[in-house]
């Protein structure tokens, strides 16, 4: 076990020991920013919790791990074998000690929304021990039917409303799954729509502010840079409704590497694909896929495990690379 | 989203010359009209997520051609819905449709919809 990437002995309150914080610094080399989430999110929102005289949550432990961009029929140089370096990460999944609840994925399941390319990556996730699977959908995988396939495919079992947005608990966690690359206007960026919104706002209405909340969309929820479409055109207003819980996390895809900011009580990360890097903002003369050195690549590629202790609002969010 | 301003601007020009034309499509990926003069190829470049070149004059009946040179799949769709869109266009694959009634059209992609392009149709 010892060539996996991800914190098998957490002694620390802040979510990463010494050893994973190593390990996090040492993939830092490859340009992409790291900020070690567990600690910085804690003492912000333990402070302001404090601060309002509010109690901690109820809710018991949980762990749970999101996977993005697969990107399967991709098979240009940047990486010639997408759905080799899928099977891998779910080979991490499967060697975990401790196993997560369940998966998130972040869109981009396929290259081009091929049902082929969606049966070689249903095929593949056979091979996870997780069977629970929340997806929500990229843009990679509503080409050319708005999403029909796609719905059919992964959205059936969970009561999705409009374009397939929805929620749903996990041990006091309240988790969203948010759609934002469906109907892009000209000019514009990722986009939720009005319907959504309006659902966003109800969704959240009835629920107390120390109810940890995770969103979950493809496309960043933050103007990650817009100058290349990595962002979300109305997700500010998403957020309004958002800016009164105590610890919101945001989870997304989309750009292939590890950014993360923080905001008040709001944490917005983005993860690592398992098929293929993408340039760092505004390094390159577009985004798209970026070719490294082949003994590199691994390191770009990887998942995001994310943990959540009873008692605390700290959700843990530590990313592994597949070497 | 201070670039939306003007381009808003000229896609609400637009929605008013589209209104006045509706009951005649402009451009018609199905259209054939071996009178005029269609055979010049007018090819536009998909790279690094633009449109190349991002404007085009061109004449009635001619045809336009865009390629995509990314390794990003990209579309082609009318602003205003004036011809008929292309599928998620693969690395090298190809988008044809020709040109038919005068007027100036905008485009974007679908999937990266920063990309956008103008068309315009002369006589």
């Amino acid at each position: 076990m010892n060539d996996h990437n991800y914190i098998q002995n957490n002694h620390d309150p802040d979510g990463i020991d010494r050893r994973g914080f190593l390990k996090c610094m040492a993939w830092a080399g490859t340009g992409v920013l790291w900020t070690v989430s567990g600690g910085v999110l804690a003492s912000k929102t333990l402070a302001q919790i404090a601060k309002a005289g509010s109690s901690l949550p109820k809710a018991t432990d949980l762990s749970f791990l999101q996977i993005s961009d697969s990107h399967i029929g991709f098979s240009k140089d940047a990486n010639k074998d997408v759905t080799g370096t899928f099977r891998i990460a779910l080979d991490r999944i499967n060697a975990m000690p401790t196993p997560p609840s369940f998966l998130i994925h972040t869109g981009d399941i396929t290259q081009l929304s091929k049902p082929e390319e969606f049966d070689t990556f249903d095929e593949v996730l056979k091979s996870c021990r997780i069977k629970d699977v929340f997806y929500v959908p990229g843009e990679h995988d509503v080409l050319n039917d708005g999403g029909k396939l796609y719905r059919e495919r992964y959205l059936k079992h969970i009561e999705g409303k409009g374009s397939g947005w929805y929620s749903f608990s996990k041990n006091g966690v309240h988790f969203i799954g948010l759609v934002n690359v469906l109907d892009l206007q000209a000019g514009g960026l990722g986009q939720l729509g009005e319907e959504q919104l309006e659902w966003l706002q109800d969704d959240v209405k009835g629920l107390s502010a120390e109810t940890p909340i995770v969103v979950f969309a493809h496309i960043p929820l933050w103007a990650v840079y817009p100058q290349w479409g990595w962002g979300t055109s109305d997700s500010e207003r998403a957020l309004e409704f958002l800016k009164r819980f105590g610890s919101v996390t945001v989870l997304n895809g989309h750009i292939h590497q590890v950014l993360q900011k923080v905001e008040g009580n709001i944490t917005f990360h983005t993860a690592m694909s398992t098929a293929f890097p993408q340039p760092a903002p505004g390094t390159a003369p577009s985004p798209g896929p970026m070719k490294v050195p082949v003994e590199k690549l691994r390191s770009m590629l990887g998942l995001t495990s994310v943990q959540y202790k009873q008692g605390t609002t700290v959700l843990a969010v530590v990313d592994s690379n597949l070497t | 989203m201070t670039t939306l301003t003007s381009r808003s601007k000229s896609v609400a020009i637009l929605c008013a010359i589209s209104f006045l034309n509706l009951s005649r499509l402009a451009l018609n990926g199905e259209m054939k009209d071996p009178d005029n003069p269609g055979n010049k190829q007018n090819r536009i470049e998909i790279k690094d997520f633009a449109f190349n070149p991002q404007a085009i004059t061109i004449k009635a009946g001619e045809k336009i051609t865009w390629i995509n040179r990314d390794e990003e799949p990209h579309t082609v769709v009318s602003v205003e819905k004036q011809f008929k869109k292309s599928t998620a266009l693969d690395t090298d694959q190809e988008f044809t449709i020709t040109a038919g009634v005068p007027g100036t059209y905008t485009y974007f992609c679908s999937v990266h919809p920063k990309m956008t392009g103008t068309i315009v149709v002369e006589k």
